[in-house]
């Protein structure tokens, strides 16, 4: 690095326009800092200002005709519904593949099987979405066919199945899939920070590798897991277009292999470029309340990490 | 030295241990059990992969069990859980690329599809190339461009912002309350639905210039707002692994702590900072919902981020599946869609290529 | 319960370079054997290959054959698992699980072969192995809490007493006492003397008179120049090795003479 040029003469001028020139580069790092506060404020503020005339509506005008919270109820249970069935399907699965890259594929295979699963947590949720609803949904119409048939005496699994087997299940998968490489790569993060002392000894203990997993990688990455499903959750209640563009949406169900069931984010994508006045002021309040949810639960997980940094700390 | 002691023909090393084939006795033992059996139920070649391999799974562990006791046989079940879940994982995975390119790869390669926009493209037009098997009109020119301007205003919103928010909390702050608020909010705006963020932008336009303001240029601000906490976020990594002593390097020549910043700290880190923003854009070109509910649909070319309505590829895409051009015969639509989406593919694996090379290209040169 | 080692033509790759060369050694029975030398002579790579540990680092490799009386550790077919089981192995740094109490700590290993031990049984044994460590006075009154509260030197003799819990065959030492002061240097010294007497011992240091103090033979290894290849220069009493030894270069080592 070439510094001599930088040295300023010992001039008068020339030292007090650096001194400008400090005040206001700090002056102008501050303000970015300021304006990103002063953004999510004004997200809060404009989401609330713009939410406030459903508040006010009589509930008679409120779509349904029942009021605001009957409205927003069965979407936000949808919401979880969906998230639920996706957590429940990636998180297994996705430790398992981190575990897979981390500890079990070959050193050579792991590097590029990593860079591959990058890459597949960039791909666009709309193209996520466009498979579901093409591919997914119609392969799908025949199991969920047994499954009514045979196992439809389970609320969840309630005949009769959706003809084009677009579901909340279906879209459930879906989100299942976009989430996974998610969860997989922040959890590989952890697992191969895993210290390896830890993991020798085990070994030079006669541990076989799952014994030395247990005694010295997992232990270590508890907290890692759990924050990684909580933010993989966060994706999986705002995503958008993946719901929206599987789910033939319906009033809130207990069957998850009939079309019926949405969700707050596919609700407004679908409603709001047509919407205007009440209407519109009624997506951005449930808007509104998709944003706690998800703050609620990215707070829960930042707090997780924040806990789980201390506690290690002394490694 | 000592006479060496000769090698043992019966190991006890190797005692209760299984023999080195028993694995290829047992796939190939799993094969055929899962052949006949498929035999009886119907044959698919899918359901005989996935019933070879549970049984190969079922009969590794087994075997182990019986001759080399429970550990062993634990280790294996973990193995044939974590190796079948990867393959699971890898199913919906590799058929979304197969889907993506089968259905997409026709339509990229129409004449026009590259240079041409919906402008006129109507369901008339749509059903006569259906009817004639002429090749299917209309193109995505004006959704790349739409794509390219708003992305292009999010980056240009969100690089200084970002940026100088990192070197505040970087180089300034010295860890004062209001930088924690800082990274807190940043943590909380990486969490923001895609949709809420559109959602923002579309409430604060209609209150600025009023209702039903859609142009590029407020899904340009709902992008800033998913986008900024990206760039602020690896900007910050790589500025803090500058390490001190070039900052106080320059110091100690007398240079001014903006100069430091601007001349050593940021070259340093530049190739981290680029590929961190070209990470950042990969990820909001290919977002949708945001799209939706600011840009609205346009089927012409929109030069003008200011005015008018403009169309991008996600909401191509999207548009052309919910609501086909031809609403009889949506398969011109539908191959528009998915030529749309191999190429927003293309585009973001590109765009995460391009910040693999940027990192290598920028990295500070070392002295040899 | 301790078990002679034979090494015949062991040589050490990692990925295509040679770490280390053609060594023949054979390790008695209920003695310790020193591994002295320089810096990067492979002695450390060396003493890992005698339990397999080796294989944690990527690209490592090894031709040859290691035989623990007489069953060959590379032979076909012989589970790393089963070899580490009967070779323990003690680290540079000390390693106890820091998610576990010490007296889970010492259980570690023994826990894996036996998943339910009568309660007195598993008492019976963490008083033992922490006895043999030379441990149990300092830590009988808690051993609930986590084995990383104890100092450097408790925390390597707990190590200690978790590799002797599974009651091996040898106990392999690399650097043991590197990370650790004086004193507590001094009470693993005394604690190998103490365990050569049930234990096939064998310890790489960078400490001559500590080789000195606790080894009965001393191996020395040596390196011709960085990109070569290590090689075991001379094997024996380790009076001989440090008052009369057969090769300049150990002469030169030993007399702090190297360079």
């Amino acid at each position: 690095m070439s510094t001599t040029k930088l040295v300023p003469k010992a001039g008068a001028g020339q030292a007090a326009k650096g001194r400008i020139g400090d005040k206001v580069f700090s002056g102008a790092a501050l303000t970015a800092g300021a304006l990103i506060v002063a953004v999510l404020f004004a997200v809060a503020l404009f989401l609330i200002v713009q939410a406030l005339p459903t508040f006010g509506a009589a509930p008679a005008d409120i779509t349904g005709g029942e009021g605001f919270f009957s409205y927003i109820f069965p979407i936000v249970i949808g919401t979880l519904i969906a998230a639920t069935i996706a957590l429940l399907i990636a998180t297994p699965i996705g430790v398992a593949v981190a575990l897979f890259i981390s500890h079990y594929a070959p050193r050579k295979l792991a590097k590029g099987l990593g860079y591959v699963v990058d890459l597949l947590a960039a791909i666009p949720s709309v193209v996520y979405g466009a498979w579901g609803a093409s591919f997914l949904a119609s392969s799908l119409k025949g199991p969920y066919a047994w499954l009514a048939e045979n196992a439809g005496w389970i609320p969840i699994f309630a005949g009769p199945a959706s003809g084009t087997g677009k579901t909340i299940l279906t879209a459930g998968i879906v989100l299942a899939v976009m989430v996974l490489p998610i969860i997989a790569s922040l959890t590989r993060e952890i697992f191969l920070q895993a210290p390896m002392l830890h993991q020798e000894a085990a070994l030079a203990l006669g541990a076989t590798r799952w014994e030395m997993i247990r005694m010295a990688v997992l232990p270590f990455a508890r907290g890692g897991i759990i924050s990684a499903v909580m933010l993989g959750l966060g994706r999986a209640l705002g995503e958008t277009m993946a719901v929206a563009l599987v789910l033939s949406s319906g009033p809130l169900i207990a069957s998850l292999i009939r079309s019926g069931n949405q969700t707050i984010a596919a609700e407004i994508a679908l409603d709001f470029p047509e919407a205007f006045g009440l209407r519109m002021h009624e997506l951005i309040a449930a808007g509104l309340v998709l944003f706690f949810i998800t703050l609620l639960v990215n707070m829960v997980a930042r707090w997780i990490i924040n806990r789980h940094k201390e506690f290690s700390g002394a490694n | 030295m000592a006479t060496l002691m000769t090698e043992r023909k019966r190991s006890a090393l190797t005692r209760g241990r299984l023999p080195r084939y028993t694995p290829y006795v047992i796939a190939a033992a799993a094969i055929v059990i899962a052949a006949a059996l498929m035999s009886l139920i119907g044959f698919n070649v899918f359901g005989w992969a996935v019933l070879s391999a549970v049984l190969f799974a079922a009969g590794n562990v087994i075997s182990a069990a019986v001759v080399e006791g429970r550990r062993k046989a634990t280790d294996k079940f973990a193995t044939s859980l974590v190796v079948g879940a990867f393959l699971i994982a890898l199913l919906p995975l590799v058929s979304v690329i197969w889907t993506v390119l089968v259905n997409g790869v026709p339509g990229l390669l129409n004449p026009g599809f590259l240079s041409s926009s919906m402008n006129g493209v109507t369901g008339a037009v749509d059903n006569a190339s259906v009817k004639d098997g002429t090749p299917v009109m209309g193109g995505v020119y004006h959704a790349l461009v739409g794509s390219v301007l708003i992305t292009l205003w999010a980056t240009i919103i969100s690089v200084p912002v970002g940026l100088l928010t990192a070197i505040y909390l970087v180089e300034y702050s010295a860890d004062n309350k209001f930088s924690k608020v800082i990274t807190f909010l940043v943590d909380v705006m990486t969490g923001i639905p895609s949709i809420v963020a559109g959602l923002f932008a579309a409430a604060f336009f209609a209150m600025i210039l009023g209702p039903g303001t859609k142009t590029g240029f407020v899904a340009a601000v709902a992008l800033s707002v998913l986008m900024i906490p990206v760039v602020v976020r690896s900007s910050e990594e790589m500025l803090k692994i500058v390490p001190n002593e070039l900052r106080e390097a320059a110091y100690a020549l007398g240079v001014r702590k903006w100069r430091t910043i601007v001349k050593v700290v940021i070259p340093t880190a530049i190739s981290g900072i680029a590929s961190g923003v070209t990470l950042a854009i990969a990820r909001v070109i290919g977002e949708t919902a945001p799209l939706l509910v600011t840009a609205g649909f346009a089927s012409s070319i929109n030069m003008n981020v200011f005015a008018g309505w403009m169309s991008s590829l996600p909401t191509f895409i999207y548009t052309q599946i919910m609501t086909p051009t031809s609403p009889s015969n949506a398969d011109p639509s539908t191959q528009r869609a998915w030529a749309a989406a191999l190429l927003l593919i293309i585009l973001v694996m590109l765009l995460n290529l391009g910040a693999r090379l940027v990192a290598s290209l920028f990295a500070p040169k070392t002295g040899r | 319960m301790s078990k002679r080692i034979d090494v015949s033509d062991l040589n050490v790759y990692y990925g295509d370079f040679r770490a280390v060369e053609d060594v023949n050694i054979t390790i008695e029975a209920k003695s310790v054997t020193a591994f002295i030398g320089p810096s990067g002579c492979g002695k450390s790579t060396f003493l890992r290959t005698l339990n397999r540990m080796h294989e944690v680092i990527p690209g490592a490799r090894v031709e040859g054959k290691v035989l623990l009386d007489g069953d060959n550790l590379y032979a076909d077919g012989v589970d790393p698992v089963t070899v580490r089981s009967q070779i323990g192995m003690v680290f540079q740094r000390p390693n106890p699980f820091p998610t576990m109490s010490i007296r889970d700590n010492v259980l570690a290993g023994v826990k894996l072969n036996s998943r339910r031990m009568p309660k007195s049984d598993a008492e019976a044994l963490v008083e033992k192995s922490l006895r043999g460590a030379n441990l149990w006075n300092e830590v009988k009154d808690r051993l609930e809490k986590p084995g990383s509260g104890l100092s450097g030197g408790q925390q390597q003799r707990l190590c200690i007493a978790r590799a002797i819990a599974v009651s091996p065959e040898v106990i392999l030492m690399d650097e043991p006492c590197s990370a650790l002061d004086p004193i507590s240097t001094l009470a693993i010294e005394d604690l190998i003397n103490e365990l050569k007497d049930e234990y096939t011992v064998v310890i790489v240091t960078h400490n001559m008179q500590q080789a000195a103090r606790v080894s009965d033979k001393t191996a020395f290894f040596n390196i011709a120049g960085t990109g070569k290849p290590g090689k075991l220069i001379e094997f024996a009493e380790t009076a001989t090795i440090f008052n009369n030894p057969s090769q300049k270069s150990t002469e030169d080592y030993v007399s702090g003479r190297f360079g």
